[in-house]
């Protein structure tokens, strides 16, 4: 070794990463390898950052990097030239223009990169940078940007690569271009708790006159106009603002299903019919403010326990995840077609990071194809021409030339998605608690209704008629109503504080009945993206690397772009690189080359041509590394599990049944049932279908299952379990179809979670009664026949403030008592 | 009738106005985005703050 050379490199080059000296880039923030990449004063990581450092001082838009701390999107993948072709598609740009008057034309982009202020104010200033562009305007938590042009100027393909070119690039997939998103819903349920409200409010002033005593003294004419105008106040909060509940009671009373809407719904028509009868024959001044109270009180649960995430989708298929359009490659000619024209026979182009379409056979190139995400090995396999490609995959390194050989609905993974559980529309998967106990409740009250009246039918008519509908009108269950929406309101959004996020509410529910819980590996209990490296020394030669030596690997994987080189070129410290000689890739296989003089190989052990004996057997990926033709050791690239799996494993292990199901071979089974304490039942090779079916097998024996998976080859498993939750590295890339997503770094906080959604369920049981305990109070005085509307308009509030309050405030409680707040 | 009926008929006729102003501003789509608008009301002040304070420093420096 030449040891003379490397005392005369600065040692303080190997030192590079230390705190101290670090070069930040001046676009993103992230760490430069060196200063090499300059322009003016500012030092860049990569030309990326460089090129949209220079777009945006040309136009003098520099006040980007003012506004927020690390602006920039770093810019990894250069944008290949071709990569809109299919932008010039008219069918792919009428799906994808919202509208089109000849001139201006209006788009909306979903911009995944957008993080920060600075991202709102470039993206709202893009007539700075293009003339053409009329206005853009974003929401920021859909991440969406609606961009106004001139389409005569510029063309849809031209706006999508101004973003790209200042790093924004539009996420536009099969999706995308198939469904429209609307938010009418939301501004529905505005209106009408805006109308309830305005109504209630004007109701109770124009009630709360009678409540005081002097109010005999009062003109009887004013008295009068005071209860006909709470009665025309009271028609719309009825006719508009409460007419969703009797729709889904008439809906569940059709499914035979007695939902919590039919009791508050005969509450409701009970008392405006009795208030509306008291009215017009004088008989009395009617319950319209406790009318409207309740339904503005409904409506506002209702909107309390709406909590969407706008930026998430928990209903992908894998249409977001397959690319809008194929290169295809006919007569020597590259042409871009849309994925929907697709047929089978045709040749088309693949490039490195792009995804494999259709299930198609590899004619040209070096195919190293990453699987992960579809069948969950972990590992990324090499193949030759003639073998055959399975869609989803996604390839690694160079340009590949494929034949389609089926169909893309036909193809091994998308198949799945034929399977029945996908057909079926979403029906809530479990009966909530509160529709079963609705079912006996309105029963009861029923009972008790009919009772009193015919109790009161022995001497007198009206009064059975008042005590049949007072009844009916305390039993109402406001606050019952109100306990459920409330509880899993909160719950749901300190779940969302804690990076896991639900679908809706009643996935809360199901959380805390299930009993047993599906692990998937790849991705899901190991990290996909960091691997554990290792090196490990050939007998009979130094035991570690020499410093010289890590330089020399170091600077040879530098010039590979295989993902193992990468691992390992991401293993060592960053460092300036030596050069590298006489360098040679042979694909799949391994690099040669000459550094310092010294001849080193590195790759498979066939390469290597090692024999046999020496390597050792072993589940974990193995890079072999040969210096000046001796043998050095090798490099093991095996998965790292997630930080706190022993945790969560341990809390879980003893109250639920625990499965393990993978598309990995049984290599890791020792270490996996060390794990999960010999107490789960690990299954390994399991393909997507198996995985589906096992879940089903499993519910057919009365269980409840929590599947937690990751990639698409866990979708079938996700969809059919009673809860499926997605895990993810980052939430705005692509996750399955799934009941809650759990951001990956929070994965330790999973039993946490299932305690809250226990303690949760309690507290509504204990609200419930609460709530019943005003029901008896009021049910006291209905029953005599002596119910007020001064009763009833102080027992409605009351008791459905203290249920609100109860709720909201012990949610609260117990989240902290977890460390969940 | 008397004067507190007038009134009563006032208030409601001005609340009723709030009211058409509320729904006008929903359906127009002003509370559909509740988080950006607070971003960008931001944007004119912070620049010129940051811009003046770097001035500052750099007054400060010379």
């Amino acid at each position: 070794m030449s040891r003379i050379e490397i005392e005369t490199i600065n040692p303080d080059i190997f030192y590079h990463q230390s705190e101290k000296g670090q070069i930040h880039c001046s676009h993103c923030g992230e760490v430069c390898p060196d200063a090499s990449i300059t322009s003016g004063d500012k030092v860049f990581c990569c030309p990326g950052c460089r090129l949209v450092y220079e777009i945006l001082a040309e136009n003098d838009l520099c006040d980007y990097y003012n506004i927020d701390e690390n602006a920039g999107v770093k810019q990894n993948n250069p944008i290949h030239s071709s990569k809109f072709d299919y932008l010039n598609d008219e069918t792919i740009i009428q799906k994808l223009i919202d509208f089109s008057d000849g001139i201006s034309t209006k788009a909306t982009f979903h911009i995944p990169d957008m993080h920060c202020s600075s991202c709102v104010w470039l993206l709202e200033s893009l007539y700075r940078l293009n003339g053409s562009i009329t206005y853009s305007t974003v929401n920021f938590l859909k991440k969406e940007l609606s961009v106004t042009y001139n389409v005569t100027e510029i063309s849809l393909r031209g706006v999508v690569e101004l973003l790209s070119s200042i790093g924004y690039e539009p996420q536009i997939t099969l999706e995308s271009i198939h469904k429209k998103v609307n938010s009418d819903s939301d501004r529905d349920l505005y209106i009408k708790i805006g109308v309830a409200g305005f109504c209630f409010a004007n109701i109770m002033m124009l009630s709360f006159p009678e409540y005081l005593v002097q109010y005999d003294k009062v003109e009887p004419q004013i008295k009068m106009v005071f209860t006909y105008l709470a009665l025309i106040l009271s028609f719309p909060v009825f006719f508009y603002s409460s007419i969703d509940y009797f729709k889904s009671a008439l809906k569940g009373w059709q499914q035979k299903m007695v939902n919590m809407d039919v009791p508050i719904s005969l509450g409701i028509l009970t008392l405006f019919i009795r208030s509306t009868y008291d009215i017009v024959s004088g008989s009395g001044t009617g319950f319209m403010d406790s009318f409207s109270g309740l339904v503005f009180l409904l409506l506002l649960g209702k909107l309390f326990q709406k909590k969407t995430y706008d930026t998430l989708s928990f209903d992908r298929d894998y249409k977001s995840y397959f690319p809008i359009s194929v290169t295809k490659k006919s007569a020597g000619k590259e042409t871009t077609i849309p994925l929907e024209n697709l047929k089978q026979g045709d040749r088309i182009v693949i490039r490195n990071q792009e995804i494999i379409p259709a299930d198609s056979i590899l004619i040209n190139g070096a195919a190293f194809i990453d699987y992960s995400f579809v069948t969950g090995e972990s590992n990324p396999v090499t193949l030759i021409s003639g073998d055959v490609i399975h869609a989803g995959g996604r390839q690694i390194g160079g340009v590949l030339e494929v034949d389609i050989i089926k169909y893309i609905s036909n193809s091994y993974l998308t198949r799945l998605w034929n399977d029945d559980t996908f057909k079926k529309s979403y029906v809530s998967k479990i009966t909530t608690l509160s529709n079963s106990i609705s079912k006996y409740f309105t029963i009861i009250v029923l009972l008790l209704a009919g009772g009193s009246a015919l109790y009161w039918l022995r001497t007198d008519f009206t009064m059975a008629i008042n005590a049949f509908t007072a009844v009916l009108i305390v039993a109402c269950p406001c606050a019952l109503a109100l306990s459920t929406p409330f509880t899993l309101g909160n719950v749901l959004r300190i779940f969302g504080k804690n990076k896991f996020y639900l679908k809706n509410i009643s996935v809360i529910e199901a959380l805390a009945r299930i009993n047993s819980v599906v692990f998937d590996k790849t991705g899901t209990i190991t990290r996909s993206q960091k691997a554990k490296i290792n090196f490990t020394a050939s007998p009979g030669t130094f035991s570690e690397l020499s410093k010289d030596e890590k330089l020399e690997i170091y600077s040879m994987v530098r010039e590979s772009g295989h993902p193992l080189s990468r691992y390992i070129y991401k293993f060592f410290p960053s460092q300036k690189p030596l050069e590298v000689k006489e360098y040679h890739e042979v694909a799949g296989q391994g690099i040669k080359g000459r550094v310092n003089d010294n001849e080193i190989i590195i790759g498979s052990n066939s390469f290597l041509r090692i024999d046999n004996k020496k390597t050792r057997k072993t589940s974990a990926t193995v890079v072999y590394i040969k210096i000046n033709g001796k043998f050095r050791g090798y490099f093991q690239i095996s998965n790292s599990y997630r930080l706190g799996l022993k945790e969560v494993v341990s809390g879980m292990v003893n109250r639920y049944k625990i499965y393990l199901l993978t598309g990995d071979n049984d290599s890791e089974k020792l270490k996996l049932s060390k794990i999960f304490l010999n107490k789960a039942k690990l299954f390994f090779n399991q393909s997507p279908y198996a995985k589906l079916n096992f879940i089903k097998k499993l519910q057919k024996s009365g269980e409840k299952v929590l599947m937690i998976g990751d990639g698409l080859n866990d979708a079938g498993a996700l969809k059919q379990s009673d809860v499926g939750i997605s895990i993810s590295e980052d939430v705005n890339t692509f996750s399955p179809a799934c009941d809650a997503i759990l951001e990956s770094d929070k994965f330790n906080l999973l039993y946490d979670f299932i305690k809250l959604s226990k303690a949760s369920m309690k507290i509504i049981i204990v609200s419930f009664s609460i709530s019943f305990f005003y029901n008896l109070v009021g049910l006291y005085f209905a029953m005599q026949g002596t119910l007020s509307p001064l009763i009833a308009a102080i027992l409605m509030p009351i008791s459905s403030i203290s249920v609100v309050l109860f709720t909201t405030g012990s949610t609260a409680l117990m989240a902290k008592r977890i460390k969940l707040l | 009738m008397s004067a507190i009926v007038v009134l009563i008929f006032g208030s409601l006729l001005v609340s009723i106005g709030f009211l058409i102003a509320f729904i006008w501003a929903v359906k127009s789509g002003q509370f559909d985005d509740k988080y950006t608008p607070s971003i960008r009301m931001l944007f004119d002040d912070k620049i010129n703050q940051i811009s003046s304070k770097k001035k500052n420093t750099k007054e400060e420096e010379e």
